[in-house]
């Protein structure tokens, strides 16, 4: 036994080596629960769930989704929690139920799901699809069957989606252009009758799209009107086939990524945060990488290499520990009021007291993280550096080249996966902090992107929404924190995606660049 | 080791200047016949020092050899005559390196100039992690040879000359990291010569090669020396024997012998040497 035991030993495969393959098993499977529990809990939530009809005991009638079940404390029976939406009626869109006292339960396929901007979930039957609230007589059309008015529901949700596009483009295509020419002419009446004419119209489609509303029934007989401009999607859940629910979960995950953010956070998407979080890392990338490889150029290849280069070696190691909420409280003072209100002293007086620069924004921020990942840059560049062979400079010397030539044609070129690999590095510290944003420009709220049609497109000044911001406000300051949940896991989700997006095109870019000299791992 | 005690009476080329003193272990040729003319050459690096009174003339358009034991100095003197000691602070010289007659350390002198006008070629392959031509090119971009045309030219005629271009001419554009290591340091040489130096150092050139490319790069020394002074530091005495007409022999940062190659390796006139040579050859 021994014998063979040591024989193992011998062969590599000690208990340190199992001890290490353990590690990194125990790792992968860390990762792996992490991002399954993310992606179930938060992709699972698209998923149209199928809506119950509970009758209990009483005989009373409501309808809902089973969210969880629970053992009852001190008693046998079972505690189920029903999620039944209706907040405008019920004033709670949660329901605990004992199991015992449910009398029977069954999907029955014309129930509706209706997602609404205020007032959250709808669930219950469609009675009738109104054409006007001034129509008199509605009353008499009550007795529609259900099916028909499914279908008007339907043909009015997509009539209502050209409505709005055509508004959008006659904001965006129309109405902004002139107001800018108002802006810089307040003269201009041509302008000025062409606004007034397009604003009309505007006016004309928004009354069009008012024209509507629903008659809703919820389960247990209370009956109300509800205007379809309100209404931003209708599902018949119990109706669907498998491919049904899969077209409404892509839909749905869909409306998620694309859309801004409705109820505080609770509920609509994360399309602002997204776009935020990505174009916030790239502008750090930007900004961190010439300071950051100029730094390591200047520490490794120019400055005398004494105490004091050591000193400032040591130092800036030092700095990638400091944490990160030290890093915002830096960019608040320096870069927001110190710099930014001077900048509002200097070139935006007429806006004062209103801060421009002033305050947080989307500058400041990239900033801040442009100055937490400057360590890693310098760090990984200078490993690079000093890498590279002598005899590679020497080469380049001694066919006349001067010092900057040799550093610009020979040294930078090979030291360009370092620099990349620093900015992997950046990358992956930056996208996940949340800290130092909160101090110097994210916002709870910015539904409108930084980047825009008008001048300078690109509005630096601007606050900013961030996935990992977006997840702790729906987590913990929503006003209903059990509905923002599956919504936390997904964002959650997607900030490790955005986060993995962003280092995988770092890491294709440093491939591509090592790729074009194959023979660069053999030297 | 004693110049003053050599005739020094200039003659019109090399072989005719050669003049055997009757005593000592040193050759010396006119300052007229010479390229480098190095005078009590003397280096440390920091406080341990490296050469010590060195002082030898290098005939112009030969092969002369530096032979002797590793850590005898051979790199650091052939660093010095294209001072890439210049970029290490520790390093401290005195004596005074002529080349053509011109101090190489006159303020006069952009030491970039005197690199172009001293090519040197590294014991490990050092080829640019570019394309073949770009490698080719790089002296020439830096020294302002912009026209496609010309820098075409060029780049063919020093890979010809290096015995090269046959092997890459389909392949200018391929990393230069992709060729076999003797290719390489031909690769290195023809980037060198692109820029027509007036001499060549040459510190170990085949000591990473194989066989067959040692060969390759042997013939092509022998076929540059027409054209250039080449100055070969070798371990290998066959290949002393072989492609040079000069060797010195260097021990412990002295010159202790220089005489025509033939002569050195048949004749010496030092036990030193003798025992050297004749240890090595074993
Ligand atoms: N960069 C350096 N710093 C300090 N000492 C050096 C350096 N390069 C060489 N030396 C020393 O100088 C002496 C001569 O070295 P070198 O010229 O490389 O010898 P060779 O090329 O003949 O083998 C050796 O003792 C070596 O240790
Ligand atoms: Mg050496």
């Amino acid at each position: 036994m021994s014998r063979l035991w040591a024989r193992r030993r011998a062969a590599g495969e000690g208990a340190g080596a199992w001890l290490a393959a353990g590690s990194v098993a125990l790792s992968l499977l860390l990762l792996g629960s992490l991002l399954t529990l993310l992606a179930v809990r938060g992709l699972g939530h698209f998923w149209p769930a199928s809506v119950a009809l509970v009758e209990l005991d009483d005989g009373r009638q409501l309808a809902g989704w089973t969210v969880r079940e629970l053992p009852l404390p001190e008693s046998e029976g079972r505690e189920r929690l029903y999620f039944t939406g209706n907040r405008d009626r019920d004033g709670d869109v949660w329901e605990w139920l004992p199991v015992a006292r449910i009398a029977a339960q069954t999907y029955p396929p014309e129930l509706v799901v209706l997602e609404r901007r205020r007032w959250g979930t709808f669930i219950g039957r469609l009675v009738a699809v109104e054409p006007g609230p001034e129509t008199p007589g509605w009353e008499s059309e009550t007795a529609a069957p259900g099916d028909t008015a499914w279908a008007r529901l339907a043909a009015r949700l997509a009539a209502l989606e050209r409505l709005r596009e055509a508004r959008e483009t006659l904001e965006r295509e129309t109405i902004r252009p002139l107001v800018r020419r108002l802006e810089a002419d307040p003269e201009d009446t041509a302008a000025r009758r062409a606004l007034a004419a397009a604003s009309e119209r505007v006016a004309h489609l928004r009354a069009a799209m008012d024209e509507t509303t629903l008659v809703l029934e919820s389960v247990d007989g209370r009956r109300f009107r509800q205007p379809l401009v309100e209404v931003l999607a209708a599902t018949r859940p119990n109706a669907l086939s498998p491919l049904g629910k899969l077209v409404a979960w892509g839909r749905g995950l869909w409306r998620f990524l694309s859309e801004g953010p409705r109820a505080a956070n609770s509920a609509g998407g994360v399309w602002p945060a997204i776009f935020g979080t990505v174009l916030m890392v790239l502008l750090m990338s930007l900004l961190v990488t010439p300071f950051g490889v100029l730094a390591a150029f200047y520490l490794n290849e120019v400055a005398h290499q004494g105490r004091l280069t050591r000193l400032v070696r040591i130092a800036v190691r030092n700095l990638a520990g400091v944490p990160s909420i030290v890093y915002g409280v830096f960019g608040l003072g320096v870069f927001v009021y110190g710099i930014g209100g001077t900048l509002d002293d200097w070139f935006f007086e007429d806006r004062l007291p209103s801060p421009t620069f002033g305050t947080g924004g989307l500058l400041w921020a990239s900033l801040t993280l442009a100055l937490l990942t400057l360590p890693v840059v310098i760090v990984a560049t200078e490993e690079g550096l000093a890498r590279i062979p002598a005899h590679q400079r020497e080469g380049a010397l001694a066919l006349g080249a001067t010092r900057l030539e040799m550093l610009s044609r020979v040294v930078l070129p090979m030291a360009v996966p370092a620099m990349l690999t620093g900015v992997i590095l950046a990358v992956a510290r930056a996208a996940g902090e949340v800290a130092p944003l909160m101090l110097v420009g994210v916002a709870k709220l910015a539904p409108q992107i930084p980047v825009d049609g008008d001048f300078p497109f690109l509005h630096l000044d601007r606050k900013f929404m961030h996935l990992g911001y977006h997840v702790y406000d729906s987590a913990f300051h929503g006003d209903d924190v059990q509905a923002a949940m599956p919504l936390v896991f997904a964002t959650a989700l997607l900030l490790v995606l955005v986060i993995l997006v962003l280092n995988l095109t770092a890491i294709f870019l440093r491939h591509h660049v090592r790729t074009r000299h194959a023979a660069l791992s053999r030297q | 080791m004693n110049p003053q005690a050599i005739p020094e009476e200039g003659r019109p080329t090399v072989k005719a200047t050669v003049s055997r003193p009757s005593r000592g272990p040193v050759i010396d040729f006119s300052p007229e016949a010479s390229c480098f003319d190095i005078e009590g050459l003397s280096l440390a690096y920091g406080d341990s020092p490296a050469l010590e009174a060195l002082t030898l003339r290098v005939p112009r358009h030969c092969v002369t050899a530096f032979i002797g034991p590793s850590g005898c100095g051979k790199s650091t003197l052939l660093r010095a005559l294209n001072r890439l000691h210049d970029l290490d602070e520790t390093v401290s010289h005195a004596g005074r390196i002529r080349l053509e007659g011109q101090d190489i350390h006159a303020p006069e002198v952009a030491v970039d100039d005197l690199r172009r006008r001293v090519g040197m070629v590294f014991q490990t392959p050092n080829p640019f992690p570019m394309s073949i031509y770009d490698n080719v090119a790089f002296g020439l971009r830096l020294r302002g040879v912009l026209t496609r045309r010309r820098r075409d030219d060029i780049v063919e005629w020093a890979l010809t000359a290096a015995a090269l271009w046959h092997e890459v001419k389909d392949r200018l554009r391929e990393s230069a990291w992709s060729l076999s290591g003797g290719q390489q340091q031909r690769l290195v040489i023809a980037r060198t010569l692109a820029v027509e130096p007036e001499v060549l150092l040459l510190d170990e050139p085949a000591s990473a090669l194989d066989p067959i490319s040692t060969l390759k790069i042997e013939d092509l020394i022998r076929s540059l020396k027409g054209q250039l002074t080449l100055i070969l530091v070798t371990h290998n005495m066959q290949q002393a024997a072989r492609v040079s007409d000069y060797t010195a022999f260097l021990q412990q940062g002295r010159l202790v012998e220089y005489a025509p190659t033939d002569t050195l390796f048949t004749n010496p006139r030092l036990a030193r040497t003798e025992n050297y040579i004749t240890g090595r050859m074993a």
